[in-house]
């Protein structure tokens, strides 16, 4: 091998490395520009409508379909949860928050009984303007929900924008929530 | 006071770890004597600097002083005593500071072992790790730092997070670090021989015992980790593929590469600058699994949660370490030359064949963990690499490297014939086949193989053993037969796992359901107290034909501090076979919902690797490797130059 090949072959894992260090070093400064979330799962649903669906609802309150979700008067949430899991409980402060703030929010609750449900609402306060049942657990599948919580946001024309799985907290809804509210208000 | 102290004693780490590192570096180009005493003294005292905070930090967590934010966030007067020191490395702060611990500690080590090197390339040694210490402790000392106070303090902390509170869990992040960790000694040795550009058969002598205890310890630390996941987390799985797991298996792929390689320049002369590149790259993949996991990018169940801007001071570091090191191999290496030569047929070819493929597995599980972010940067496209993906492709480039391990061992150096090494191996080869038409018989192909591959690797191991008469084998073959039996233990625990059965079923107390051959009977679910938790405790009986043999005990955990639930998994082995039932869940219809496994074989998975750190230690006592020939030390004090 010619001596210049050979140092050629040598800068190999050099070059190698730096390119990955550029490329880490471009998502961490995307990752601080909030532009950029590893741990985003991805959904089905962005760009989309919620597919076709019509649940009961549950504890004295209206349920919904598909369609009560076509065009809401504003942007809104639809929130999955359950009584029995325990992020839901840990987010239900924030929840109740953004009620009071005037942000419209629907909730599902998922694979849960009538009055384990009731007495969630009761310690933890009611968000939902409607609620919905989902005992079978049909419609999750469908929406292709991952696990309870997790966060829907709809926005004028019906369209899902944005999904978040997972409790909501301080970090996530001024990085998240608060600019698709901006956007599409 | 004592967190002070602490706090204090880092910084002074600080600045020794920087001493050490420009004094060891420049010192020998300078010929200056006292440089040459100095370092091994100051590595000592950067060892005890880095010993001191360590000590007050693991002192405020037993006394529960929750000023220190970092004991308060992850620490309670009601978490028994074990787990509050155990607790100061469950976090990040405190686990990079064991890390910055466990390399003083590497230091240490080659100061007072090293006094059989030339004064020359010790100094130059513990430069470079005096280097690599001193900026990762300012990492600690500026942006992580564990002693951070809190004013008012709270009346008392969060707690440790439950999962953690588990013996298994305590001890494997010490043990895993000082792996990863030790892999710098050699990474040092690595950039000393490209300093003064040679690299000779005593080099390979002197790295390789280092190499070999740090896999000792990192092949011990993965097998506890895995052991670990395989009975807390109650899914009954062992390895995830999870990007944590990889990134401790990237650098056991590439360190045990290099152990194979350093033989050939030890022996013959050859791979330098391959053994070289390896020592670089086992250690870089070392700190970016330690570092890039805690960085966010990426995607792991093993959460520690670390700001971004942490993560571009660690980037940082390592682009420096990394492509320092890296630069100074593009230069420097190509003058190495090979002096030993050898046929395609050999010890050597061998030994390459395993490097070749060992290096292949290494970048296929490199690519498929960071393939994810990477594509989402590139192409804006979301996606996950699974399991599927991992054992589709590592498990076709294992089997070349078990047939070759059977061969490589028999095969002398130089110039071999392949016909009498393969007509000693009659009885692995028969043992194999046997194994494979037993198994096939029953249709389970890929178990069938496995088996066949595990037992060819230990029976062509201990053909090997016999072959060399035990009188007069060296310590170090013994402890790579051993080395290579416990691998071939874990690939029959792997392939038995496959096999393994399970079951969810909600059962009602007395009610029973069959898996596996047996009946299970749920007897009774009542309440049991713990120290900071109550659980609910299922008692499930086991019997077989009719006659009960066993009860186990699987329990549901509430930690009310945390409010979690953890599923306390209860697991009954034989050694051949493990009987695994966790208690799932309490449905509102009553009854305890269960998942039952039978798993056989499973427990060879951990033993193979508690082998394989035997085998390692067996070889390291061997004379001929202990650390700075003793016998030419004996005759002169410590530290003179030689």
């Amino acid at each position: 091998m010619s001596p210049l090949r050979r140092r050629l072959l040598f800068g190999i894992p050099l070059a190698l490395a730096v390119a990955g260090g550029e490329a880490f070093y471009v998502i961490l400064r995307r990752m601080q520009a909030n532009n950029y979330d590893p741990h985003a799962l991805p959904s089905p649903l962005l760009g989309k409508r919620p597919p076709a669906f019509a649940l009961p609802g549950t504890n004295g309150m209206q349920g919904f379909a598909n369609t009560d979700l076509a065009a809401p008067p504003k942007p809104m949430l639809v929130n999955w949860f359950a009584s029995w899991c325990v992020p839901c409980l840990q987010e239900a402060p924030m929840l109740a928050k953004l009620a009071a703030e005037g942000l419209t929010i629907w909730g599902i609750a998922y694979e849960d009984d009538t009055q384990a449900l009731a007495q969630f609402l009761q310690q933890n306060g009611n968000p939902y303007q409607r609620l919905a049942t989902d005992a079978a657990g049909t419609t999750a599948i469908n929406w292709g929900v991952y696990g309870v919580p997790e966060t829907y946001f709809i926005d004028k024309t019906g369209i899902v924008r944005w999904r978040y799985a997972g409790a909501l907290t301080d970090d996530v809804v001024a990085r998240y929530l608060n600019p698709l509210l901006a956007k599409y208000s | 006071m004592i967190p002070e102290l602490g706090h204090f004693a880092l910084a002074c780490a600080v600045a020794l770890a920087f001493a050490q590192g420009v004094v060891g570096i420049f010192g020998p180009s300078l010929r200056d004597a006292r440089a040459l005493y100095a370092t091994p003294l100051l590595a000592l005292s950067h060892f005890a600097a880095i010993g001191l905070a360590f000590l007050a930090l693991v002192w405020s967590g037993v006394v529960s002083d929750f000023t220190v934010e970092n004991i308060a966030d992850f620490s309670s007067s009601a978490v028994p005593l074990l787990y509050r020191i155990t607790g100061v490395w469950g976090n990040h702060d405190g686990s990079i500071l064991l890390w910055c611990l466990i390399l003083s500690l590497c230091g240490a080590a080659v100061a007072v072992a090293g006094g059989g090197l030339p004064a020359s390339l010790r100094a130059r040694v513990l430069g470079v790790l005096g280097l690599v210490s001193g900026g990762f402790l300012l990492f600690t000392l500026t942006v992580s730092n564990p002693f951070t106070r809190i004013w008012p303090p709270p009346l008392e902390g969060a707690g440790i997070n439950p999962i953690l509170q588990d013996p298994g869990l305590a001890f494997h992040p010490p043990v895993l670090y000082t792996g990863y960790v030790g892999f710098s000694v050699a990474f040092a040795f690595a950039i000393a021989a490209l300093i003064e550009g040679r690299i000779d058969a005593a080099w390979g002598r002197w790295v390789r015992p280092w190499a070999l205890i740090s896999w000792c310890f990192l092949t011990g630390g993965i097998a506890l980790g895995s052991w670990w996941s395989y009975y807390t987390l109650g899914w009954g799985g062992y390895w995830f593929w999870d990007p944590v797991e990889n990134a401790a298996l990237l650098p056991w792929l590439t360190g045990t590469a290099l152990l194979h390689c350093a033989i050939v320049v030890e022996k013959r002369e050859s791979l330098k600058a391959w053994t070289v590149l390896l020592a670089i790259a086992t250690f870089s993949l070392s700190l970016s699994g330690t570092f890039l996991v805690r960085s966010g990018i990426l995607n792991s169940v093993h959460s520690f949660a670390a700001a971004p801007d942490q993560g571009l001071f660690i980037l940082a570091l390592l682009g420096l370490t990394i492509g320092g090191s890296l630069l100074l191999f593009a230069i420097r290496a190509p003058v190495l030359a090979a002096t030993g030569i050898y046929a395609p047929i050999s010890r050597e070819s061998a030994l390459v064949l395993n490097n070749v493929f060992l290096c292949a597995i290494a970048a296929v599980v490199f690519t498929g963990t960071l393939y994810p972010p990477f594509a989402n940067l590139l192409f804006g496209i979301q996606l996950s690499v699974g399991a599927p993906f991992f054992n589709q492709t590592v498990l076709p480039l294992t089997a070349p490297i078990i047939l070759a391990m059977g061969v490589g061992p028999m095969l002398p150096w130089k110039r071999a014939d392949l016909l009498p090494a393969l007509h000693r191996l009659w009885l692995a080869g028969a043992a194999a086949l046997l194994v494979f038409a037993v198994l096939t018989a029953s249709r389970h192909v890929i178990a069938a193989l496995g088996l066949a591959g595990g037992a060819w690797v230990v029976v062509s191991a201990l053909t090997d053993l016999f072959r060399r008469r035990f009188s007069t084998l060296s310590r170090s073959a013994l402890g790579a037969a051993l080395g290579h039996i416990g691998f071939g233990v874990s690939v029959l625990g792997i392939a038995g796992m496959t096999l393994a059965v399970q079951k969810v079923v909600v059962l009602q107390p007395g009610q029973s359901t069959t898996l596996g051959g047996y009946t299970w009977t749920l007897q009774d679910i009542h309440d049991a107290p713990g120290p900071n938790y109550t659980q609910r405790v299922a008692d499930i009986v086991l019997s077989e034909d009719g006659a009960p043999f066993l009860t186990l005990h699987p329990s549901r955990r509430f930690f009310a501090a945390q409010k979690v639930i953890t599923n306390d998994a209860a697991i009954h082995t034989n050694g051949f076979q493990d009987i695994y039932a966790v208690f799932a869940d309490e449905p509102a219809t009553g009854g305890a919902e269960l998942r039952l496994n039978r798993h056989p074989m499973a427990p060879e998975i951990w033993f193979g690797g508690l082998i394989m750190a035997l085998g390692g230690f067996v070889s390291l006592s061997d004379r001929r490797l202990r650390v700075g020939a003793p016998a030419r030390r004996r005759h002169k004090p410590e530290g003179v130059v030689a």
